[in-house]
């Protein structure tokens, strides 16, 4: 199936949970409404047509000029279609979907029960941007909330760190993160 | 007549051309500095260089430093090889504190000294292992050649050489782990 083949399925099914459709350029992807992603990813992953099994990554991404977050996810189909030699490697068509949400309190479905892959891509996404995925296979409760563990800073780091507007924590266990001869100099 | 005697020590006169220097410094650091067994701590990239200083083409046994130890607790050196993170700090400050005296910290590679490529930006890089543990020596680079390292070993040297018995280094200071 090409591309925008699969872009009339998705909104000939889904209707106005695709936002937006782009299916030309290096990066065809379908942007799709936070609310209803868990319901799309199963549809992507499940349908004969689509059959897109493979998370690659869930990239995260920190849009502050429209004040929102995004998630974007590689998908691929592999399995070669009947009849092909190729073996099982061979991609049938891939997709890209994003999902966007506010910047001031981020929540996406987590998708980790779709596709096992996310479950640690979601995690770094939290640890580093902030996305709270809900409904992810390993939670922490604490004051921000319930929101998938962290895997890259250690679990009691303030501050998500890959954020534009992050700025670097005075210290941490008693080392200290920024001087003052740092804080002063003007950021390139 | 009684012999009175002899005030000479116990080595004079024993060796030919009076080639030895005899004092006990000189012969405990000749033993100490010969046999500096580092501890096995690389943690990153640095890490390779350190292998490969260990390996064959510039041997670091022959200074008698490759008797690398995987336990602390029976190594004088730490040669800390890679980018130092906040979570891995807490674990160094551990193994330093299991290593008895006398100890030395060579901190390997740029990300040691000053935060390396992650001064600016690293969020999670400690800017220099000097915050975490006392530094001997800083070997510089990006990773270090193994020569370099051979180098920073030297001096490492040169400071042990310098240590004298007579007086007493500052009492350790007591931590809880």
């Amino acid at each position: 199936m090409s591309v925008e083949e699969i872009g009339s399925v998705l909104s000939e099914r889904f209707g106005d949970a695709i936002i937006e459709f782009v299916a030309a350029g290096l990066h065809p992807h379908a942007v799709v409404a936070a609310g209803r992603w868990h319901e799309v990813a199963t549809f992507l992953r499940d349908d004969p047509r689509m059959g897109f099994n493979m998370l690659r990554s869930v990239s995260g991404v920190d849009r502050q000029a429209q004040n929102e977050l995004e998630a974007v996810y590689d998908l691929i189909a592999m399995a070669p279609p009947e009849g092909s030699r190729e073996g099982f490697w061979a991609a049938r068509h891939a997709l890209a979907v994003k999902v966007r949400t506010e910047r001031a309190n981020p929540h996406i479905p987590s998708v980790a029960d779709v596709w096992p892959t996310a479950d640690w891509h979601e995690r770094e996404a939290y640890d580093l941007l902030g996305i709270v995925f809900d409904g992810h296979p390993d939670p922490v409760e604490d004051e921000a909330g319930r929101h998938p563990r962290r895997i890259l800073c250690p679990d009691d780091w303030q501050g998500h760190a890959l954020r534009k507007d992050y700025v670097f924590p005075e210290a941490y266990g008693g080392i200290p993160g920024r001087s003052e001869i740092d804080a002063s100099k003007p950021v390139k | 007549m009684v012999e009175e005697p002899t005030r000479n020590g116990l080595l004079y006169n024993r060796f030919d051309d009076g080639v030895m220097v005899t004092s006990v410094d000189w012969l405990l650091n000749w033993a100490r500095e010969s046999s500096i067994w580092p501890v096995t701590f690389g943690i990153a990239c640095c890490a390779i260089e350190m292998m490969a200083t260990g390996a064959s083409r510039f041997d670091i046994d022959r200074f008698g430093a490759g008797a690398f130890r995987p336990t602390p607790r029976q190594a004088d050196l730490m040669i800390v090889a890679g980018t130092v993170t906040y979570k891995m700090a807490s674990r160094i400050r551990r193994l330093y504190n299991q290593m008895p005296d006398p100890k030395y910290v060579m901190a390997m590679g740029a990300c040691t000294i000053g935060g390396g490529p992650y001064a600016r930006h690293g969020y999670h890089v400690v800017k220099g292992v000097e915050m975490v543990v006392p530094v001997d020596v800083y070997v510089p680079g990006c990773p270090p050649r193994p020569e370099a390292l051979l180098e920073g070993l030297m001096r490492l040297q040169d400071r042990i050489r310098m240590q004298t018995i007579a007086r007493r280094g500052p009492a350790p200071e007591k931590t809880d782990i």
